[in-house]
């Protein structure tokens, strides 16, 4: 193994890769905050929560049914949307033409909720989560050990924020939906159902966030407060890359991940802290974001 | 408004009888509280109340929701601990030390934050609060998961000793109320008008040549200064300063207190936060410590409750049936 400036390079891009997990994590979930906030005007603190709900139902699969990973994969993140949907049609429906504050005001309370009861009912303590057995094991890459879950992790969360930029800004769906951002009233006008569509775009966005928790399930173990301080992260990523594009969204959570990987190989003390210390920069040389403008 | 002419300031509304009656009353009741209710759980509940009434300055009359204020009040905490514990400092000394560094560290804040506007506003405040709890986990000052403990409570002046928890139920009454007053004060001067206007509207403030951003900075850092106040005074109430004080749940508790109580209200913020620091000790009578692991989860229904049902908070709401009933 050679030695990088005192570290060996198995740390090195071992942490490297972890930030890039976290990178991706971060992503999907802005990705998701962003959607939102365009559709509902709402920053969804309950994003967090709903990380970690998508944790718990993979879990929850695996140690009553028996089901695995792969329909895992696809059955919380829809699970959560579901619930999500039911949130938006019950709560956040009626808080259309409010000051914004209500909105984060009462995503604050729901997440509350959430966390408090899988705290009450699985503790603090985290639940372990093998990986599928098609992605034990790793690859010797010479100068690393790669882990092949963690290689899919990336892999499959680049591909999913593709994807998403794709629907987006590609097709006829994602041109209403970018319409239904831009002015409701006109696109309401053309004869589209846009409270229907903002209930979907609402459960899309959770579903990422979904999504990203079962991602995450094996690498991390299964805690209620998995997501708490997660979202507090991404909320810096938010305001780093700005929610006005998608593919800086996705750039500034892959980026941060990274920073955030580097910081814990050469000054770990500040690990916790670098995104926030970036966030101070960027607000100090460009107030409006990397990629800011408005949605 | 009721003056027809335009001047260069903004009139302030006389204050009502009705307001000094209603903050007599209060002081009159809670300065008999101690012969029903133990000073301490007191001291420390008017610690809150100090802390949400500095809150609903910023919230409630400027209309910036922060969502990292925790930072003020547990950092503030720390400080007033470290002075009179380590530095020998007397009390009033130490609560002093404690407000100007919350009061400046509110101005900075408070100064990033305002950079960018509505929602990124409460999403930066939060983020660095988040900052500064890590740095207090970290520092050797703040002593990491233990915190400041043992911190002396001193004699005020040199003279009264606030070791007995009924002096110390005394002093933090008058911090409270004079802490009470400065915010009437602030609130009903030429000052308290602009930042209303400029809640009620920003941009025809800044056409009429507010500098609002002045404003808000100066709004962010007296309410920061006053929470600094409250938190410094509960160190020295509870003896200890604690990573608690500065998590984002106590950011969130106190935006609880303001919304539940009435958000640009007085009296709000107060009844808030009694109600809110009531709610544990009336678990534990009926359910015993079992049912207070619930306290999460019953914050979080109060707050939602609030949203969807009564958004102007119970003594907003009951003001707004007296005026209809009238």
């Amino acid at each position: 193994m050679i030695p990088l400036l005192g570290i060996s390079t198995q740390a090195l891009f071992g942490q490297l890769l972890l930030g890039l997990i976290n990178g991706a994590f971060y992503a999907m979930l802005s990705l998701g905050l962003a959607v939102i906030f365009g559709m509902l005007n709402i920053v969804n603190f309950a994003h967090g929560a709903l990380y970690m709900v998508g944790a718990f139902v993979a879990w929850f699969l695996l140690n009553t049914f028996h089901i695995g990973y792969w329909p895992a994969l696809v059955l919380a993140p829809v699970g959560v949307a579901l619930l999500g949907m039911a949130l938006e049609r019950t709560m956040m429906k009626r808080l259309a033409g409010l000051d914004h504050i209500y909105g984060l005001l009462l995503t604050f309370g729901l997440a509350l909720i959430i966390q408090g009861v899988f705290q009450n009912l699985f503790g603090a303590s985290g639940q372990p989560y093998p990986p599928p057995d098609l992605l034990k094991g790793g690859f010797n890459l010479g100068f690393m050990y790669l882990p092949a879950y963690r290689a899919w992790v990336v892999v499959f969360s680049l591909a999913v924020c593709l994807f998403t930029w794709f629907m987006i800004e590609k097709t006829r769906l994602g041109a209403i939906l970018r319409a239904c951002t831009e002015n409701p009233e006109l696109t309401r006008a053309f004869g589209l159902n846009v409270p229907r569509l903002i209930t979907l775009t609402y459960g899309f966005g959770v579903g990422l966030a979904a999504l990203a928790g079962v991602l995450a399930a094996p690498i991390y173990q299964v805690r209620p407060l998995m997501g708490a301080d997660f979202i507090i992260v991404v909320f810096a990523v938010v305001v780093i890359g700005g929610m006005g594009s998608i593919l800086g969204a996705i750039g500034a959570g892959f980026l941060l991940g990274l920073v955030e990987g580097l910081t814990k190989v050469f000054y770990p003390q500040a690990a916790n802290v670098v995104v926030f210390v970036i966030m101070v920069a960027v607000l100090l040389v460009k107030p409006a974001g990397l990629f800011g403008k408005k949605i | 408004m009721t003056h027809a002419l335009p001047s260069s300031q903004p009139t302030a509304a006389r204050p009502k009888p009705a307001e000094f009656l209603a903050f007599a009353v209060l002081a009159a009741l809670l300065a008999v509280a101690p012969l029903a209710i133990y000073p301490f759980f007191l001291a420390t509940a008017l610690c809150f109340a100090l802390f949400a009434a500095a809150f609903n300055l910023l919230v409630g009359y400027s209309g910036l929701l922060s969502f990292g204020h925790a930072l003020f009040f547990g950092g503030a905490a720390y400080v007033a601990a470290q002075a009179a514990k380590v530095w020998a400092w007397p009390p009033e000394l130490a609560l002093i030390a404690a407000t100007a560094f919350a009061g400046a560290l509110g101005l900075g804040v408070g100064a990033l934050s305002i950079r960018r506007q509505g929602i990124y506003f409460s999403m930066i405040t939060l983020a660095l609060a988040q900052m500064g709890y890590f740095l207090a986990l970290q520092a050797p000052l703040t002593h990491g998961e233990d915190g400041i403990q043992g911190v002396p409570r001193g004699k005020l002046l040199g003279l009264l000793p606030l070791s007995d928890d009924r002096a110390m139920y005394y002093f933090v009454l008058a911090l409270f109320l004079a802490g009470l007053l400065a915010i009437h004060r602030i609130v009903h001067s030429p000052f308290g008008a602009a930042l209303k206007a400029i809640r009620e509207n920003e941009s025809r403030a800044i056409s009429l040549g507010y500098s609002v951003d002045a404003y808000k900075r100066v709004a962010f850092g007296l309410s920061a200064a006053l929470a600094g106040l409250a938190g410094g005074a509960k160190a020295l109430v509870t003896q200890s300063a604690t990573l608690t004080d500065m998590h984002w749940t106590m950011s969130g508790e106190v935006i609880l207190m303001v919304l539940l109580g009435g958000m640009g209200t007085m009296t709000g913020p107060v009844i808030g936060a009694i109600f809110v620091m009531a709610i544990p000790e009336v678990l534990n009578r009926i359910g015993g410590p079992n049912f207070s692991q619930w306290m999460t989860v019953i914050q979080g229904a109060i707050f939602v409750i609030c949203v969807l049902a009564f958004r102007r908070g119970l003594i907003g709401e009951l003001a707004a049936r007296a005026r209809r009933t009238l």
